[in-house]
């Protein structure tokens, strides 16, 4: 048995001849140590990273004991929830059928939308723990977890009608936070009668109705990339002031033509005017001085080519466009044509951060987890995800986009109760001479300290002035008055 | 009702592993013979309490008879083991019979509620290495030849895992068996004893030099055979007691930047070590495939969270190897994070206590014995639980006394058995010097006297 000095140094004379001891035993402690901390730090937060995968099948075996708990909007209006059937067996029911179909998503054939993303919250119960006793006792399922998310049953009503049967996407979010707010997309499906559908939806591929086109559509932005456009002149300039150019309703180089839409010509323009009134020739011409690896690099701060901060499946946006790109891609790109592809998401991200001073907030859907007696059990916090661009390169953009609404392309979104800022765009798709294109518009409403972020697009719906501004509008209107 | 246990348990297992860890602590502080004595009869009351506990849950849970004959084979282990370390070497360090005892008890524990036919062999393999290493403390007394055979070791450690790579059979991609047993895990002991053997009396340049030859040898053998865990075992092993013994930092630096450029280079060159580091960094891009295991791994360990998920509740056979390689992660999904992070705590301990013996031990010989064994225990822990948690690349190794593998256990429980014998050594080293030191006195006195 171990009887005396354990360790015992102060009283060791050998005590400098077993410093190398010392130093082996510090070093396993730290080693053991650092495995401590990884597990804390694991546990306590990169754990639901994992928990949250969709290959993690491991939860829905929870499903035996617990019944699976609803999902609520922002003003607890019920959007998913498990009910019984005459035979006793359970069932998702969805009462707003196809409107919220992405972004809640289903819990069948796999799981999407916050159906997944929630999937964990769902399965787990904090009922009071007396209760979950006497459930054990009559050997009955306890109810699990509800998730409050951010999502606001009134807006996403205003945006899905806005946008009617017309195919696109809608994302409305709150720059201050990052609370998304709706988010639709269109074509769509009821999630409540997946099962008789879900061949038929696997298979449609003209319709693509099961992907979220708000996240995962991959949508060439058009005049909206003129956002990007210019801060690079700004970066590189200092101001926007300096520009001007003589339009033409056209441009040529290297005999690759650009025009302007509806080959209008807008004659002497700054660039105030030419952002305001989407003057392709004038962006043409900035875009070429400015040369390619510059303009990537504006897009890669407002995070092209970039993950996004999303817990939701995305697509993160292309920009292949560098140093060594022939002019008539660099061309193309400036006005947001080329190879450029974005999500509504994207979109609505770079604006809110340009709403937001610069620092972007990540977008997040769950506001809070509740037992199902509407105890909190967990509260989640906007979070910043870090400052894209600098306060004042983010005013000037805002300058910038309220005059599109002044006098620009957006005028009609103007004299309302509230003001807006905001880029329309008309992105090209298609192959040869007979081009459609889509409608884009991006924007957020009360200037002076922004409310609301809005990002539509419409496929095959024209010119933005068209057709998204409008139902952009439906959206701030909503939001404003009811 | 039956859930109700279960949930329970879950509490109480992570209160009485706790408490465990805390005595082994308090063990350190602990210096009056009786007050130790107590200790050890408490830490002796938990591992019962541990064992009762959890065998019943897993009776409950899985209503086989197995279960309960299995307890009662582990309650007679523990109460042999005892007995018989008390009445054959009363000089034996208690402690570290508890601590073999509960970390064999967890790992039991674990693997029947994993897979009852491995618990069964396993237990069998245990509690017959077990009564063979209640010689070995004997042996190292007689065997003082045991310091001579320098080259003997070196030959046979470099002719078995040669064996190994030329005939060996191919398991999760790497060559580790040769007849069903796994020769690299006796080769750690023989591999303490060439490097203590060659360093003890002569730690000059070329006895260094002589020893990163050799050391060299096996560890790129194991790197060929695939098998990185040991390889990186060795050679920590072999940089920790040069360091030691001629205590010169510049080696350990030295060698821990050769060990990392060593690292860079099989990264580009072998094609398994590449594929182990992309399953660290990005499992999710090679969920397919290698990144498999260790996304279920995580996945495990992040459902179990605080608490676990309670014996038989979670599923943890979802992870491919769970009984050996991520026996960790399994103990993490059903017994829970405080009951792991105790784990690394008892297993510290342990390798400090080791270290302690060494430290004491005042034979440069066996010193360095159990200094090398102690290094291997330690870092092996490291490597295996880094491993199974994704703090390290997964190297694939078992851990000591817990996981499944009688290779595994056998060697840690004769490593064990080394350690307990040269403890024992001491305290008669002790002992004598109390003599010497008494007669020394009673002779002065009587010089005085006269």
């Amino acid at each position: 048995m171990p009887r005396k000095k354990w360790g015992d140094k102060k009283t060791d004379p050998s005590r400098s001849r077993n410093k190398p001891y010392a130093i082996v035993s510090y070093m396993f402690v730290a080693i053991f140590v650092s495995l401590i901390v990884w597990l804390l730090y694991f546990n306590l937060i990169k754990s639901e990273e994992f928990i949250n995968s969709p290959y993690n099948t491991r939860q829905d075996t929870f499903a035996d004991r617990v019944i699976r708990g609803s999902i609520l909007s922002s003003e607890k209006e019920v959007l998913a929830a498990t009910q019984i059937a005459d035979d006793g067996s359970e069932y998702r029911y969805y009462p707003y059928g196809s409107m919220f179909a992405h972004v809640v998503g289903f819990d069948s054939y796999g799981k999407s939308g916050l159906e997944a993303e929630a999937n964990f919250h769902l399965l787990n119960s904090h009922a009071f723990f007396l209760e979950q006793m006497k459930n054990e006792f009559k050997d009955e399922k306890n109810q699990g977890d509800n998730v409050v998310s951010t999502l606001s049953v009134k807006l996403q009503t205003a945006a899905s009608n806005a946008l009617g049967d017309r195919k696109g996407a809608i994302v409305a979010m709150e720059p201050s936070t990052g609370k998304i707010l709706a988010m639709v997309s269109r074509s769509d499906f009821d999630p409540n009668h997946l099962e008789e559908e879900w061949d038929y939806l696997t298979s449609d591929e003209e319709n693509s109705s099961l992907l979220n086109r708000a996240t995962q559509g991959q949508y060439p932005p058009g005049s909206v990339f003129k956002i990007v456009t210019a801060l690079d002149y700004l970066r590189k300039h200092g101001s926007v002031e300096g520009f001007s150019h003589d339009c033409q309703g056209e441009i040529t180089k290297q005999e690759h033509t650009i025009t302007d839409y509806d080959r209008t010509a807008h004659g002497q323009v700054d660039l105030h005017a030419a952002f305001a009134y989407s003057c392709n020739s004038a962006f043409v011409e900035m875009g070429v001085q400015l040369g390619g690896m510059s303009l990537r690099e504006a897009g890669e701060a407002l995070l092209f080519n970039k993950k996004l901060p999303l817990t939701m499946d995305y697509r993160s946006s292309v920009l292949s466009i560098d140093g060594r790109s022939v002019v008539p891609l660099l061309m193309q790109t400036s006005i947001g044509q080329g190879n450029t592809l974005v999500s509504p998401m994207h979109m609505a991200m770079m604006v809110s951060a340009i709403a937001n001073q610069g620092i972007l907030m990540k977008p997040y859907l769950i506001d809070r987890v509740e037992n199902h007696n509407g105890d909190q059990v967990k509260k989640y916090m906007p979070a910043a995800y870090r400052e894209l661009i600098p306060a004042a390169e983010a005013s000037v953009l805002a300058g910038l986009m309220k005059e599109v609404v002044d006098y620009g392309t957006a005028a009609s979104l103007g004299g309302q109760g509230y003001t807006v800022a905001g880029k329309t765009g008309s992105a090209e798709y298609g192959e040869g001479e007979i081009k459609d294109s889509h409608s884009w518009f991006v924007g957020y409403s009360n200037v002076e300290d922004p409310d609301l972020v809005v990002s539509v697009i419409i496929e095959g719906g024209g010119s933005g002035s068209e057709s998204a501004v409008p139902v952009a509008g439906a959206v701030f209107n909503s939001y404003y008055y009811g | 009702m039956i859930n109700i246990i279960v949930e329970l348990s879950k509490y109480l297992l992570a209160i009485l592993v706790i408490l465990y860890t805390l005595q082994c602590f308090q063990m350190f502080r602990k210096r009056e013979e009786h007050r130790q004595g107590i200790l050890l009869g408490k830490q002796l009351a938990v591992i019962v309490l541990f064992l009762s506990l959890s065998f019943l849950v897993m009776f409950l849970k899985s209503g086989t008879i197995r279960m309960l004959l299995f307890y009662g084979q582990m309650l007679l282990y523990v109460a042999a083991v005892q007995v018989a370390y008390r009445m054959l070497y009363k000089k034996a360090s208690m402690l570290l019979v508890n601590n073999m005892c509960m970390l064999l008890s967890i790992g039991l524990v674990i693997l029947c509620r994993l897979n009852m036919e491995k618990a069964q062999r396993q237990f069998m393999i245990v509690a017959a290495g077990s009564a063979l290493a209640l010689a070995v403390p004997v042996m190292i007394r007689k065997m003082q030849f045991l310091k001579k055979l320098t080259w003997i070791y070196a030959a046979v450690g470099v002719v078995m895992l040669a064996a190994v790579f030329v005939l060996g059979r191919t398991t999760f991609g790497a060559k580790l068996t040769l007849f069903g047993v796994q020769p690299s895990e006796f080769i750690k002991i023989i591999f303490v004893f060439f490097m203590a053997s060659l360093l003890w009396k002569d730690a000059s340049f070329p006895q260094v030099v002589r020893a990163t030859i050799v050391a060299g040898m096996h560890v790129l053998i194991l790197v060929m055979s695939r098998d990185l865990g040991s390889a990186v075992v060795f050679f920590i092993t072999y940089l920790v007691m040069i360091y030691v013994v001629t205590r010169k930092p510049l080696y350990f630096v030295g060698g821990m930047a050769g060990g990392a450029v060593a690292s860079v280079i099989a990264y580009f060159l072998f094609g398994h070590v590449r594929q182990r580091v992309t399953a660290w960094k990005r499992p999710f891009s090679v969920y397919e495939q290698e990144g498999y295991q260790i996304v279920q791994s995580m996945f495990a360990i992040g459902t179990g969270s605080w608490f676990g998920m309670g014996l038989f509740q979670g599923s943890p056979e979802s992870i491919p190897v769970a009984d050996e390689d991520f026996v960790f992660s399994a103990i993490c999904e059903e017994l829970g994070g405080v009951f792991a992070i105790c784990l690394i705590l008892i297993c510290m301990s342990f390798f400090l206590m080791i270290l302690n013996i060494s430290l004491q031990i005042k034979n440069p010989f066996y010193k360095l014995i159990a200094l090398g064994l102690g290094t291997e225990y330690a870092f092996q822990v490291f490597l295996h639980i880094g491993g199974a948690t994704k703090f390290i690349p997964m190297t694939g190794i078992t851990l000591p006394l817990v996981s499944y593998g009688g290779s595994s256990a056998l060697t840690t429980i004769i490593m064990l058995a080394i350690i307990q014998g040269l403890y024992i050594l001491r305290e008669d080293e002790d002992e004598e010097l109390e003599k010497i030191r008494k007669a020394l006195e009673q002779n002065a006195q009587e010089e005085m006297g006269r």
